[in-house]
């Protein structure tokens, strides 16, 4: 009843091509963004600003990142996690050889380094596919982590190996490093993450997104129609790992405030692949799904135990969270193979009908 | 029907949106020491051990005394599994409870809570492990590494192996190796041992272990055995030790020239190498075994009762008995603490304070009836760690036995680079906050 779009009519095609046509989905998304930008920073606790957004908002770029290559362009892809890293120690070396510029300049700009890594290592997709491609990105997990660790200009040759977040301000308010506060640091990360999707939206919804698309659903056919494969590939690649190597520079700088080279390892790669899953391949609401349900799942689960009452050991909910994640990602994928992000489309279009279904 | 699913919905959003909201406040009289453990995961091994022992000695500590100075403590484990990332929530987690200390229990967490320490105002006890250079007090108030630094350790180990060759000149163009862990911890050694080998003549070789590969170090030990190192020195943690144990045996590989870091020294690491490991020994600061008044009072008080997770026949094991060093230290800066302050609700600002002064002398562990446990434990303003002895333990083929005397740290070759390194940390990190803290003089 309330979700209806009777009435609503499209006179040009602008209004044809908006993102949102229906006019409460438009109040929705305004109402996510009034909540997420005013009513989270205003009344959230530093634990659900540090702990449990900025991580969430982090991941789900990273998500947005993969499932443009995978998800939109088909192209399996395990190397994610080292595309982080690239972003990672990539700003890590801008910040700290030139301190002058603004670190949230260095944390955009250190996607093109992750771009171009990703383009070298995206060069065999031209003529592997599926697994087997997979396998080409694992490589570069493998080789990349490698560099991490035994390349110690990567890390301004610290002793310890890890790169460790230095303090820079905006206005005269620190942003990253320890004095900044959570809520500085989530602020960022939301406004990088709103703009970045909503680029990415108009990139899938425009010619080169049909172009991924069309790669996709069959390499020959589009490759008949005119469309120059190994561009459209590489690009593809550019454009994944240029969001997930912002991610990456967002989760150590915005986040962690410090990581060494084990944060990036392949356990990363599989978390961000099975967002993209759980999520829904090829849809951008789904990787916010998916990253929401991987990451802040086990949060709200370890809680309920203490809420109901029902002491139990640290381990034990430990576990337990473990076993309860595992069956219900089994369980949505029974439900909906298709990921959450239909599983959102189906329930849309069964409010649109109630509350006489037909 | 739809109408009780919103309940429901909203039911449980409440009840956990309340957490997130306002974290429920700590009752007034009880000082809230969360524990930092790892019970799942890759480490799972040493850490479960730790882990029942230091909740163990705070629990008896309740049990026994009703806690510290007649305030009890609220014990809370969180689960970081060894992971980074866990941790860093756990201590979002925990920060809103007022915490009086945090152990992160891994050098990885170590490095991201350290320059938080500071801001939170919660000290960050990183007992024998985590960043070297933080036993530089003036730079660092708020990091404490008692008793001795990863430094201490490997200038001891390159003492030892020098004392078993006839004297530092000795080992000019010898063969000390490194197996360790390739990560932080692992990796912290090198800067000493690398200053000592250019100093003594001896050459060092590397031998990093990947996470990853912890298990799998057959091709590790090829190049050990080609490379015939006189002396090897292991840095792993986790299921890393009893590997590198076993394939050292498997090599025949002298034990008695295989020491490890005090990490290195879980019963778990060198039992299952059998009697191949027999003579493996590793560093120690605490003693082993059941034979101390406080051990007791732990079987009295905590496991007798079944209070603890631990199995009866581990208590006294190697690291059950650190973690339970770990909780002295926690209790001792607390009741220092609280000495200092003349509180009996304690902060953080004021344990820090504590952790300054600590001062456990021989009569303060025969009190504890710890003696002979531990040796006296003492840091200051500008030290922090205090680089105090440790020993030798060797593994007889079924538990460990005591077989050197208390040696000292190299501290005049180890505290000019601490300073160094924490010159270059601070260096690094622009906008580090100078000390403001005074420096207490009680003591």
């Amino acid at each position: 009843m309330l979700y209806r779009e009777a009435g609503q009519f499209k006179t040009d095609y602008t209004k044809d091509m908006a993102v949102f046509p229906i006019l409460q989905d438009r109040i929705g998304v305004g109402v996510i963004l009034f909540i997420a930008a005013v009513i989270i920073p205003l009344f959230g606790s530093d634990f659900l600003l540090q702990a449990v957004m900025t991580p969430f908002l982090v991941f789900a770029l990273a998500t947005i990142g993969l499932n443009l290559l995978t998800g939109y362009t088909g192209l399996l892809s395990l190397g994610t996690g080292a595309f982080m890293g690239v972003g990672a120690f990539a700003c890590y070396k801008l910040t700290t050889s030139f301190p002058g510029v603004n670190v949230i300049v260095w944390i955009v700009c250190s996607g093109f380094f992750s771009a171009a890594v990703g383009v070298l290592f995206g060069l065999p997709s031209l003529r592997i596919k599926g697994f087997y491609l997979a396998v080409a990105t694992l490589a570069a997990q493998f080789f990349l982590s490698w560099c991490f660790i035994r390349v110690p200009w990567l890390f301004n040759y610290n002793v310890s190996g890890a790169i460790e977040v230095p303090q820079r301000t905006l206005f005269g308010v620190p942003i990253t490093g320890p004095n900044s506060a959570p809520v500085t640091r989530y602020l960022i990360v939301l406004a990088i993450v709103i703009v970045m999707t909503w680029l990415a939206s108009n990139l899938i919804r425009g010619r080169i997104g049909r172009m991924w698309m069309a790669v996709r659903d069959m390499d020959i056919a589009a490759e008949l129609i005119g469309i120059r494969l190994l561009n459209t590939k590489l690009l593809a690649f550019a454009v994944s790992s240029f969001y997930c190597g912002v991610a990456g520079a967002m989760m150590v700088f915005l986040w962690y405030g410090g990581a060494e080279a084990e944060v990036f390892n392949i356990n990363q790669s599989f978390t961000i692949l099975f967002m993209v899953i759980i999520g829904g391949l090829g849809s951008l609401i789904g990787s916010f799904f998916g990253a929401a349900l991987i990451y802040i799942l086990p949060i709200i689960l370890r809680f309920v135990p203490a809420e109901l009452g029902v002491p139990l050991h640290a381990a034990t909910v430990e576990h337990l969270t473990f076993i309860i994640v595992g069956a219900l990602i089994v369980v949505f994928l029974i439900v909906e193979p298709h990921g959450l992000a239909r599983l959102w489309q189906i329930g849309k279009q069964k409010l649109r009908v109630w509350p006489f279904p037909y | 029907m739809r109408k009780k699913h919103l309940v429901l919905g909203a039911a449980i959003a409440a009840l956990i949106g309340g957490d997130f909201v306002a974290p429920p406040a700590q009752a007034q009289d009880t000082i809230y020491v969360p524990l930092f453990t790892y019970r799942t995961g890759p480490f799972a091994g040493s850490g479960i051990p730790i882990a029942n022992g230091m909740s163990d000695y705070l629990t008896m500590l309740n049990e026994r005394d009703g806690g510290i100075g007649g305030v009890k403590l609220a014990i809370e484990e969180c689960e970081t599994g060894y992971d980074t990332k866990k941790g860093v929530e756990c201590y979002e987690a925990s920060k809103g409870k007022k915490p009086v200390i945090t152990n992160p229990y891994s050098t990885g967490i170590t490095l991201q809570l350290i320059p938080k320490a500071a801001v939170d105002k919660i000290p960050v006890l990183s007992m024998a492990y985590g960043l070297s250079a933080s036993a530089d007090g003036t730079n660092f108030p708020w990091v404490f590494n008692p008793p001795a630094t990863y430094w201490d350790g490997a200038s001891v180990f390159v003492k030892f192996a020098a004392q078993k060759e006839g004297g530092l000149d000795k080992l000019k163009g010898k063969k000390l190796g490194l197996v360790h862990l390739d990560a932080p911890y692992g990796k912290e050694p090198i800067p000493l041992l690398e200053a000592l080998a250019k100093e003594y003549g001896f050459e060092l070789k590397l031998y990093p272990v990947p996470a990853s590969e912890m298990q799998n170090q057959s091709s590790l030990w090829l190049n050990v055995r080609r490379d015939r190192p006189d002396w090897i020195y292991l840095q792993g943690w986790g299921a890393m030790n009893p590997t590198a144990v076993k394939e050292a045996a498997k090599i025949n590989f002298p034990m008695d020239r295989l020491i490890g870091v005090w990490w290195a020294g879980g019963d778990d690491d060198a039992r299952p190498a059998g009697d191949g490991a027999k003579g493996y020994s590793s560093l120690d600061f605490h003693a082993v075994g059941t034979d101390f008044p406080v051990i007791k009072d732990i079987q009295k008080f905590v496991v007798d009762k079944g209070k603890s997770q631990v199995q009866k026949e581990k208590v006294g094991e190697n690291l059950y008995n650190r973690g339970v060093y770990n909780s002295m230290l926690i209790a001792e800066a607390i009741r220092t603490a609280q000495k200092i302050t003349g509180k009996k609700v304690v902060t953080g600002e004021d344990v820090r304070r504590g952790l300054e002064q600590l001062d456990i002398t021989e009569a303060r562990l025969k009190e504890m009836g710890a003696a002979g446990f531990a040796s006296p434990v003492r840091t200051s303003c500008t030290d922090h760690n205090g680089h105090h002895k440790v020993f030798m333990a060797t593994w007889d083929g079924t538990k460990w036995v005591k077989s050197s005397d208390w040696m000292e740290p190299m501290k005049d070759k180890v505290r000019p680079l601490i300073e160094a390194a924490a010159k270059a940390y601070v260096e690094s990190n622009t906008g580090w906050p100078k000390r403001t803290e005074p420096c207490d003089k009680s003591s």
